[in-house]
């Protein structure tokens, strides 16, 4: 079938497609009428928030649909089949052979049981595509050219003998076994580290630009999809936003939703004075601290002032959750002190004084586990209040309006709700109200933005920075993503290995010349140009060579 | 691959604790007795002087510690002491009754085990089906009944037209066949009773398995079912269901005291119920330490191959 | 054609306690307001039947006195009379009135179980509790003995017991609770493991909550759902261990009206055909089977809303 206006070939037509998802027994439309049109060797980007239907429209252009829910209306027209009207057998021919599935988790979705050059050849093999002796030969080419390390060997290891950017390949090379079509790709690189991404989203580039292979390509990073996709559809809760070649969507989105989406990373808070007070709030003097016989930090030091935010990064391991073990006591150091207001703070928070306690308060990253879900916003809210600043009835209740008051949520219709009775935005409101309800001068967030959708983040981020001018609060803020960074911070804390490898003031972190690690965490972050990774990828190899 | 093994060698000291320890337990648990043994034995109309008599026969008169490892290192090596009842050699009593047990234990198990793996797994692979619902409940209601009012239905439904015999009377001279035949009753209370509880297990097991994302991952890869199970799932459930047999095995070896007593059949748990009637002590030691034993071997056993079916454990980094 | 006879007359239960379940949950649903209606409303029929069941032996064993037709331990006539209009059941092994001591064995039976269930729980889940929030070396001691008590088979373990503290109504609670309350420890132990890691306790502990408000306040309503369940199952684990040991002659002693020992003492009919016998075995079946359904659809449910 070729398509009259591009002259290309069409690979798959999706037409009006709904789905079903079942919730307490009864089924409620979770994809409501989507249109899609793949062509031969395109990659379509569907990118969406949560709740926007990305991943099961993805597995629908496979003809699959999960437990709990059920394709319901419309057409799939893959190469002329019809996956709707096909057999279950006719179906299964396709999987694997034709259009391929690649997970967001590939740790999960290898099977533990055996060796990855196993699970790579079956689909070959079980399709009658490849005897097993090519299907291996095969699958070290393609592990090489997915830049594995050691190719001829790594196959014959078990999923948790790699880590997590070289499985995550793997499972891309065995999508490709079969030389597929299609290949879905859903949220691939999401779970990894900034500096691991890179390495997966060109692998993944190479390839699918080698073979010629279609591909949806699913995620909620604009900057990772302007990097994979010819074409971006946005979606918004199972409906399509709007359609359009990746260079005019970025530059000209037409729906006032994408243009909301593409605003959110221009949120800068205004230059902060330069600090005057003397003493910090919070002082770490060469802190190193760890579990058993292992150091996870090492020789720690920074400090945090008064209406300043300084933020603490790092990819996974860096140490930086554990430094807030250490100030809030969870964990006694091995050596080292964290001074308050410059005196030294009790080591283990059990030997910590009720006021001591109730300066440094804690915001965490998953506002679902950190309000208890049996307690309603009154008590939640309220019982740093009562037992700090010992406020009882009418004044409790006064005080605990003007928290809701604070985080914008209205007194009246939230005081007596269950955290299950808020949204995800909320839940870390109520995590914020419960923080200011002990009045403290220190508040540490464990990056509380990166569970929440983009918009909803920005809200949050608004509401810390009004808070802490407010209230003239110190905030430490962990994070992996620099792009919270450049809009919150005031200081940058850069850790690796339990280190600290940079710090200074944001303007001068954002400047070169940078420290070796520093350089490679920045220049990994992607940014909304479609041709960055490109040129990432060839200044790198320049620096290489030179 | 060392590391494996030293785990497993930790496991079976464990193991071997946990049984010293058991055994410390049942001995001591004679010292706990209000007042002394030969006094509670002889009653208290006994004069002083048969007291000591006794005593000394029981050997009593030596201090605790030495009497446990006398009857530890007795127990070792098969003697068990004598019965207060009878006076016979405990061992004696024991050694037939024993092998009746087994045989009776693995005569069920073998029922058991694969009729509830295979009604497990169906359950599983056909679940919210009318099938995996009547199943359940079936299940369900089994597990709910005691044993000897499971025990009772089939004498009553199946002893009294004469179909098979209401008591399991076996001996030595008993052939292999008959005695199939003549203990099929027990057999099949202990088979309903245990195939209720390891099939609800191994079903819970097998869709917890399914749910997982490499599971969905072979049916995407257009594996076709069998292959999915066999290849996917099987070696995967391994562990848990190595578990779950285990902890039916361990349960069937302490079910089989109320069948035994049902159908008067000489086991084992008929001798334990009968000395704790009695008041034998040293028999309910034996016997306890016996079951107590097998007890902790089958979990041990069971610990030890789902560490081994365990990729991850067996193939370190 | 007898199977088949039997055959009709179980499916004909089944469709009995079915609709008797149906009309239970309808009636309840009517009858009860907020919360526990919303619950009812999703409640399937076999849960319906549960509850009614459990009600029913609850009014039983509260009013034995006033229902029973005879007293507790009157000797009413000969041995092992037969059904009739006087005694509606028929005689026992010493000819006391079969209805009177099933209904009895409802208040004794029940009764000791339900005793030793609350007795098990409360010791064990308090213990649970505590060595999953204070951890450390309590924890460890008290989880090494659990591990040592639990690794003797809880049958064995309690005819040992018996046999040296003799077979009095109150040694048979507490040997049976002590050794049921090692299992409710493992389970509040664990449920209380997964809740101690949650965000929600590190930030209780780092206000400087006390351990009693950590457990009763943040800990126990978010364990309330998995603990009630298996009140439910360790009432049906105790109850039926109960039955059995009294049924093996060790457990609740005559002239005491008990299930166990009554299918023990009148055994003998069974092989003349007389399902006699088989009442009080029926009545242990019919309790667990009950609160089986009940605590499956509690199960389910706790596992539904965690999605």
């Amino acid at each position: 079938m070729k398509d009259t206006a591009t002259g290309k070939t069409v690979l798959l037509t999706i037409r009006g497609l709904t789905i079903e998802g079942r919730s307490d027994e009864t089924w409620s439309e979770i994809v409501k009428g989507v249109d899609i049109t793949l062509h031969k060797g395109e990659v379509l980007g569907l990118i969406g928030e949560s709740g926007a239907g990305k991943s099961t429209i993805g597995l629908a252009a496979m003809g699959f649909a999960r437990d709990g829910c059920r394709i319901s209306g419309g057409t799939i027209d893959f190469d002329g089949i019809d996956l709707r009207a096909a057999t279950k057998d006719e179906r299964r021919a396709l999987r694997g052979k034709r259009i391929a599935y690649v997970a967001q988790s590939a740790a999960a979705s290898f099977n533990p049981a055996h060796r990855l050059m196993d699970q790579y050849c079956e689909a070959p093999v079980q399709h009658g595509v490849m005897s097993r002796a090519e299907a291996e030969r095969d699958a070290v080419e393609l592990y090489r050219r997915m830049q594995l390390p050691n190719p001829d060997e790594i196959g014959f290891r078990y999923p948790h003998q790699v880590s997590g950017g070289q499985l995550q390949r793997a499972m891309t090379a065995m999508a490709m076994s079969c030389r597929p079509d299609l290949i879905i790709f859903d949220e691939p690189t999401t779970a990894l580290d900034v500096t691991t991404q890179i390495e997966v989203l060109s692998a993944i580039r190479d390839i699918v630009a080698q073979f010629d292979t279609a591909a949806i390509y699913i995620t909620h990073d604009l900057a990772v999809v302007a990097q994979m996709a010819d074409r971006i559809k946005v979606l918004l809760k199972g409906e399509e936003v709007e359609e359009a070649d990746t260079r005019t969507m970025l530059a000209t989105p037409r729906e006032d939703y994408t243009k909301s989406l593409w605003a959110v990373r221009s949120y800068a808070r205004p230059v902060q004075p330069p600090v005057t007070d003397a003493v910090p709030v919070v002082s770490v003097r060469g802190v190193t601290a760890g579990y058993g016989a292992v150091d996870i930090l090492k020789n720690i030091n920074f400090d945090i002032h008064r209406r300043r935010t300084v933020a603490v990064v790092g990819e996974s391991g860096s140490g930086k959750s554990t430094a807030a073990r250490v100030i809030t006591g969870l964990l006694t150091p091995r050596q080292g002190e964290v001074l308050f207001d410059g005196e030294p703070l009790p080591s283990d928070y059990r030997r910590r004084s009720r006021d001591q306690l109730r300066q440094a308060q804690m915001i965490y990253q998953m506002a679902d586990t950190a309000l208890n879900p049996k307690l309603r916003l009154r008590e939640l809210i309220g019982r740093p209040a009562q037992m700090y600043l010992g406020l009882q009835g009418k004044a409790l209740s006064e005080r605990i309006r003007g928290l809701l008051d604070l985080i914008e949520l209205e007194p009246d219709a939230y005081i007596d709700r269950l955290p299950s009775e808020l949204s995800g935005g909320q839940k870390q409101r109520i995590g914020i109200a419960r923080a200011l309800a002990a009045e403290p001068q220190f508040i540490i967030c464990d990056e509380v933005t990166s569970a929440l959708d983009q918009l909803v983040a920005e809200g949050i981020l608004k509401l810390l920075d009004r808070l802490q001018s407010e209230f003239e609060l110190a905030y430490m803020f962990i994070t992996h993503d620099l792009a919270t960074v450049k809009s919150i911070a005031d200081e940058v804390v850069v850790m690796q290995n339990g280190r600290v490898v940079e710090q200074g003031p944001k303007d001068e972190m954002f400047q070169p010349p940078h420290d070796p690690y520093t350089e490679l965490l920045l220049s990994s972050v992607p940014e909304m140009d479609p041709d960055w990774l490109t040129r990432l990828l060839q200044e790198r190899r320049n620096k290489a060579e030179a | 691959m060392s590391d494996i093994w030293i785990m497993i060698a930790k496991r079976l000291a464990l193991g071997a604790l946990t049984l010293l320890v058991i055994s410390v337990i049942i001995f001591s648990a004679t010292e706990l007795l209000p007042g002394d043994l030969a006094q509670a034995v002889l009653g208290q109309s006994a004069t002083p002087e048969t007291v000591a008599a006794f005593r000394r026969e029981l050997g009593l008169d030596l201090p605790a510690y030495q009497r446990y490892v006398n009857w530890l290192f007795g127990a070792l090596q098969g003697d068990f002491g004598t019965s207060l009842a009878n006076k016979r050699p405990i061992a004696d009593l024991i050694s037939l009754r024993l092998g009746n047990t087994l045989f009776l234990a693995v005569y069920a198990a073998f029922i058991a085990v694969p009729l509830s793996l295979t009604l497990g797994i169906l359950a599983a692979l056909f679940r919210n089906t009318v099938f995996d619902r009547a199943a359940n409940a079936m299940a369900l209601t089994s597990i709910s009944f005691p044993e000897f009012f499971v025990a009772y239905i089939l004498i009553f439904f199946l002893a009294q037209s004469g179909l098979f015999p209401s008591m399991a009377r076996v001996d030595p001279s008993t052939g292999f066949t008959e005695a199939l035949y003549h203990t099929f009753l027990p057999a099949l209370t202990l088979t309903l009773v245990v195939t209720a509880h390891m099939m609800r297990m191994t079903r819970a097991a097998i869709i917890n398995l399914l749910a997982s994302p490499y599971i969905e991952m072979a049916r995407l890869k257009g594996m076709k079912p069998m292959r999915v199970i066999w290849r996917h799932a099987v070696p995967n459930a391994l562990a848990p269901i190595i578990t779950v047999v285990a902890l039916n095995l361990a349960y069937l070896i302490t079910g089989v005291v109320v069948v035994e007593v049902v159908f008067v059949y000489p086991g084992l748990g008929q001798l334990m119920v009968d000395s704790v009637s009695k008041r034998d002590f040293p028999v309910v030691q034996a016997v306890a330490l016996i079951f107590a034993a097998a007890y902790v071997l089958l979990n041990l056993l069971a610990d030890v191959l789902s560490t081994l079916s365990n990729p991850r454990l067996v193939h370190r980094k | 054609m007898h199977t088949l006879i039997t055959l009709f007359w179980v499916a004909v239960a089944i469709a009995l306690a079915m609709g008797a379940g149906w009309l239970f949950l309808a009636a309840a649903r009517r009858l009860t307001r907020g919360g526990v209606a919303r619950a009812l409303r999703g409640a399937p029929v076999s849960a319906g039947f549960g509850m009614l069941v459990i009600l029913i032996y609850v009014l039983v064993a509260l009013f034995a006195h006033l229902i029973a037709p005879f007293g507790e331990r009157q000797v009413v006539g000969a041995q092992f009379l037969p059904w009739d209009g006087t005694y509606l059941l028929g005689t026992d092994n010493l000819g006391r009135d079969m209805l009177t001591r099933l209904i009895y064995g409802a208040r004794n039976t029940v009764g000791i179980a339900f005793a030793t269930t609350v007795l098990a729980f409360s010791v064990g889940a308090m213990l649970g509790l505590l060595a999953a929030t204070v951890g450390g070396w309590l924890d460890q001691v008290l989880s090494r003995i659990v591990d040592i008590l639990m690794a003797i088979p809880s049958l064995i373990f309690s005819l040992l017991l018996l046999t040296i503290f003799g077979t009095s109504v109150v040694t048979l609670i507490l040997v049976i609770a002590t050794i049921d309350s090692t299992r409710v420890f493992r389970l509040a132990r664990s449920v209380a493991q997964n809740i101690v890691v949650m965000d929600y306790i590190e930030a209780a502990r780092l206000r400087g909550e006390g351990l009693w408000r950590l457990i009763t306040r943040e800990i126990l309503p978010n364990a309330l759902a998995p603990l009630v369940a298996e009140f439910g199952l360790r009432f049906c684990f105790v109850f039926l261990m109960i039955s059995a040991l009294s049924f093996l002659g060790v457990g609740i002693q005559p002239p005491t009206a008990d299930w166990g020992s009554m299918v023990r003492d009148n055994a003998a009919l069974i092989t003349f055909g007389d399902v006699t016998p088989l009442l009080p075995a029926g009545a242990i079946a019919l309790l667990t089977v009950a609160v089986n359904f009940v605590v499956d659809w509690m199960l389910h449910r706790a596992s539904g809303l965690k999605e």
